[in-house]
């Protein structure tokens, strides 16, 4: 369904996406895991298309996407959660998922309706935020609601646009352990109904969560594997996990 | 949070007032007091035409004047073809000068937008501090543009010879009739703009002005919607540009000067950003200071200068957030 | 006959270019470094060319009464910096146009209140007061030549300012990358008054050059300045070189324009028409250039920011 083909990109002399072919297929769970700084948001940056690489290519559906911009992309079904949380602070937690809603209704020229009595978009933006957990925090302003809800948020904002992908920049970050275990038990439902890359920290999670994990440091992928191979892979335990036993 | 009885409270009795005020001005012989007020709605009218991209798309335009001189221009330039007798153009269709209302102030709120359809194209596409230059920079070529319209009197510009025609009885230079056409024409302009902010339009323009990237990533396109809204302000602009020219009987290349555009600003600012009745209140607040001001010295500038630099630092909030309980609304 | 016209029209407009690109020069490292505009830099014009009249007759020297100025008008930049700007760089831009629009109102009404409504005429040194033959049959006002001499010096000092001391260094780093500044243990509050008084001073210097050539007046200061921002559109946020270009290009357009255009709309339409129209459309020119370069080039021509 995704796919990059030797995609290249740096920073002045940092090398931070370096020659990364990934194939992602429909309905499964792809985990990309890295120490810091290892390139993982950048990458996820690249396929949503707020940055331009510098060489390879992206193909989304079979399609070479690497010059459509952002908007086009995430029209086209491809959505992302930010690892630093964007949301709108000002606008009720509803307000943020209905804007997502909108988003994905076509175009919003439209003047007079009011948008927040608009049955079309509270009603699709209320399941979202049942489905993450947020149902009774609906008319709270997004600005007051805790780390761990505007984590839960952030889903829920692109679950709304309907997507075909899902691209989650490291969902639990900062989470306290119950809130990462509500947020595991989210992402193992969304499993299978969408095609997920999920970046994240967690290396319990993610061994428990995904069909497919691809290692990268330095901005290179140094494995590529189910969870079972990459658990026992020697460079991945040397380059990785093994610092993160320490 | 939110005190929306306050706000509704503030509202009518703002309304209540100034349906009142030719009343009130006539009975204590100050009818000088209708004309102040009926600048003040119109200014109001451009405040408010100012916050839909300032306060609520976050788009800095210091060049907000031009629209409103276009608008004047349009109907100073009709009216001069009435006096003059002579005809606008001739080709492709032969068009005559006009004082009709129902043609002029309409025609006066198309080119406002018209004319911000194109500035804001080509500033759109900047954001931060070049896209306040560049408004400003093409508010500024509209300027010398009408300085150099020299068959409407150039620097001079135009005085009407008589005042747009509504229907019949209503006569425009009664000045209590136009008061209330004014205090009419701005209420309905920000009842469209309530409904407006609030629609899904409004929602994509204010999203963008909170959080540009997160739009894009939703999958909007902020451009479209930032330019449509550029454009509507433009249009209310040349609709008080209209009225402007009615009130003052006279058309000129200073009402597109950038002082204007700044003091537009300075009114949305002083009444509150993003509250659409505060730039009304703002409006007011800045011209009978500057009354107040200018019968006080001769050099009122040299504390409105000052006191803008306070209001800057210590007032964030606005008029508004003051008297209604309430600032931006989407807090 | 045309080519004569067109080298002095050229000289002229290249006379216009250094005395934008010296407005501009300041401006754009203030907007590069600190990301803050100033409305308020045609004050320190303005502030310069009246100094420069003032202390004209009493040392009975223009260049003496130009030196006098400029410190003075870095002195009131600095001063400026520390009372009134300071506090505005964290804030949003809408804040600072607001805070400078009120200084400009401040220093128009301090100039007229002090010197008064009426425009004052600055006489260029006696010296400088002639014309030079450029080359044979084309006289040239001996002035005009100084402020493109003057000019291209201070381009050259910024130059060597910029690529050789250590506070250029300082400068560029900070105009490229600002968070870096801070890191690197700077006292950056100095370095930004410094600048912004080398920013004033320069203003000064292109209002006090201005001063014999148009009209001491108040309000000198803004129609300079929108010119100045579209300098600095076309050249690039931050820039010197740009600004530099962007100068350069800006008077040369504008001042072409408004010779030329006129002559060739005669050839097609009868003169008054023609003068009245060519007068019109040299005086957009500028900004259609602007906004040509923008649709190219939305960031101008030489971005500092990467
Ligand atoms: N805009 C940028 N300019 C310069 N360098 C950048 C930029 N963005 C990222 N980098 C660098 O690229 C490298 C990869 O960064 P990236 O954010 O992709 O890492 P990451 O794997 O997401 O790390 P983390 O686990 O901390 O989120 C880092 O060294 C970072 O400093
Ligand atoms: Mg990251």
């Amino acid at each position: 369904m995704l796919e990059t083909r030797d995609l290249y990109k740096h920073f002045g002399g940092l090398v931070a996406t370096d020659h990364v072919s990934l194939s992602i297929r429909e309905g499964e769970l792809h985990a990309v895991i890295g120490p810091n700084g290892a390139g993982k948001t950048t990458l996820i940056a690249q396929l949503a298309g707020e940055l331009r690489p510098d060489g390879g290519a992206i193909l989304f559906d079979g399609k070479d996407v690497t010059r459509t911009p952002v908007q086009r992309r995430a029209a086209s079904g491809l959505a992302r959660s930010f690892q630093i949380t964007s949301v709108f602070p000002s606008f009720s937690a509803l307000a943020n998922v209905a804007l997502a809603v909108q988003a994905h209704a076509g175009h919003s020229f439209r003047f007079w309706r009011r948008a927040a009595h608009d049955a079309a978009l509270t009603g699709p933006a209320r399941d979202a935020l049942e489905l993450v957990g947020l149902g009774s925090r609906a008319e709270v302003p997004a600005e007051l609601l805790s780390h761990g809800e505007q984590r839960q948020l952030e889903i829920a904002m692109a679950l709304a646009t309907r997507p075909r992908m899902l691209l989650l920049d490291e969902p639990m970050a900062g989470m306290g352990p119950a809130e990462g275990a509500s947020m595991v038990d989210l992402l193992r439902k969304l499993k299978g109904r969408y095609t997920i890359l999920l970046i994240e920290h967690d290396m319990d999670a993610v061994f428990a969560l995904a069909d497919w994990i691809t290692v990268l440091v330095h901005g290179a992928v140094i494995a590529t594997g189910t969870p079972e191979e990459i658990r026992y892979d020697a460079e991945v335990r040397r380059a990785y996990l093994g610092e993160e036993t320490v | 949070m939110r005190d929306h009885g306050r706000e509704t409270l503030a509202v009518l009795i703002g309304l209540a007032f100034l349906l009142a005020l030719p009343f009130l001005a006539e009975a204590a012989g100050k009818g000088f007091y209708v004309t102040l007020f009926t600048r003040i709605l119109i200014f109001g009218l451009a405040a408010v035409s100012l916050d839909l991209i300032l306060g609520y798309g976050g788009m800095v335009s210091f060049g907000h004047a031009a629209f409103v001189g276009v608008g004047a221009y349009a109907v100073g330039i009709l009216s001069w073809h009435v006096f003059d007798g002579s005809p606008l153009m001739t080709w492709p269709v032969t068009l005559e000068g006009t004082e009709n209302a129902f043609v002029v102030w309409p025609l006066a709120m198309l080119m406002g937008g018209l004319f911000a359809l194109v500035i804001g194209a080509i500033s759109l596409r900047t954001t931060g501090i070049s896209f306040i230059m560049i408004t400003l920079a093409f508010a500024q070529m509209l300027f010398y543009l009408a300085i150099g319209l020299r068959k409407y009197g150039g620097e001079d510009g135009i005085a009407l010879y008589n005042k747009s025609q509504l229907v019949p009885p209503i006569d425009l230079f009664d000045r209590t009739t136009f008061y209330y056409v004014c205090l009419g024409l701005l209420v309905a302009f920000l009842a469209v703009c309530r409904r407006l902010t609030r629609s899904r339009f409004g929602m994509a323009v204010q999203g963008a002005r909170i959080n540009e990237r997160r739009m894009k990533a939703l999958g909007f396109s902020p451009y479209r919607y930032k330019l449509t809204a550029f454009v509507i302000s433009g249009a209310g602009a040349g609709l008080s540009g209209a009225l402007l020219a009615n009130a003052a009987e006279f058309v000129g290349p200073a009402y597109m000067s950038w002082q204007r555009s700044g003091e537009l600003i300075v009114m949305v600012v002083l009444g509150g950003m993003g509250t659409l009745f505060g730039p009304v209140a703002g409006a007011a607040a800045f011209l009978l200071l500057e009354e107040w001001l200018a019968d006080l010295t001769e050099h009122w500038q040299i504390i409105l200068g000052p006191i803008l630099l306070f209001v800057v630092v210590f007032a964030r909030r606005g008029l508004w957030g003051w008297v209604a309980g309430q600032g931006r609304e989407d807090r | 006959m045309t080519l004569l016209l067109l080298i002095e029209q050229g000289l002229n407009g290249l006379q216009l270019g250094v005395m934008l690109f010296l407005m501009a020069a300041g401006l754009t490292l203030v907007f590069g470094i600190m990301d803050m505009i100033n409305l308020a830099h045609g004050s320190f014009y303005m502030v310069g060319a009246y100094l420069t009249a003032t202390f004209a007759p009493v040392f009975d020297s223009f260049a003496l009464a130009v030196l006098a100025a400029l410190p003075l008008a870095a002195l009131v930049g600095m001063a400026v910096e520390v009372v009134a700007l300071r506090t505005l760089y964290r804030r949003e831009h809408l804040d600072q146009v607001l805070a400078t629009f009120g200084l400009i109102l401040f220093f128009n009404e301090l100039v007229r209140i002090v010197w008064g409504p009426q425009p004052i005429f600055l006489q260029p040194p006696s010296w400088l007061a002639g014309t030079v033959e450029i080359i044979p049959g084309v006289p040239y006002p001996a002035f005009r030549l100084a402020i493109i001499a003057v000019g291209l010096a201070v381009a050259v000092f910024l130059y060597l300012l910029i690529t050789r001391t250590r506070t250029g260094m300082l400068i560029r780093a900070g105009a490229s990358n600002r968070e870096m500044l801070g890191a690197l243990g700077v006292d950056v509050k100095r370095l930004y008054t410094l600048v912004f008084g080398l920013g004033a001073a320069l203003a000064a210097l292109a209002g006090a050059m201005a001063g014999p050539v148009l009209a001491v007046q108040v309000g000198m200061g803004e129609s300079v300045l929108i010119l100045t921002f579209v300098v600095i559109v076309i050249g690039g946020l931050g820039s010197v070189r740009g600004a530099l270009v962007g100068a350069l290009l800006v008077g040369m357009v504008d001042t072409l324009a408004r010779a030329l255009l006129p002559t060739v709309l005669r050839t097609m339409m009868p003169p008054s028409q023609a003068d009245g129209m060519g007068a019109s459309l040299a005086s957009m020119t500028i900004y259609i250039l602007m906004a040509a370069v923008l649709a190219w080039k939305p960031r101008g021509l030489f971005p500092a920011h990467a």
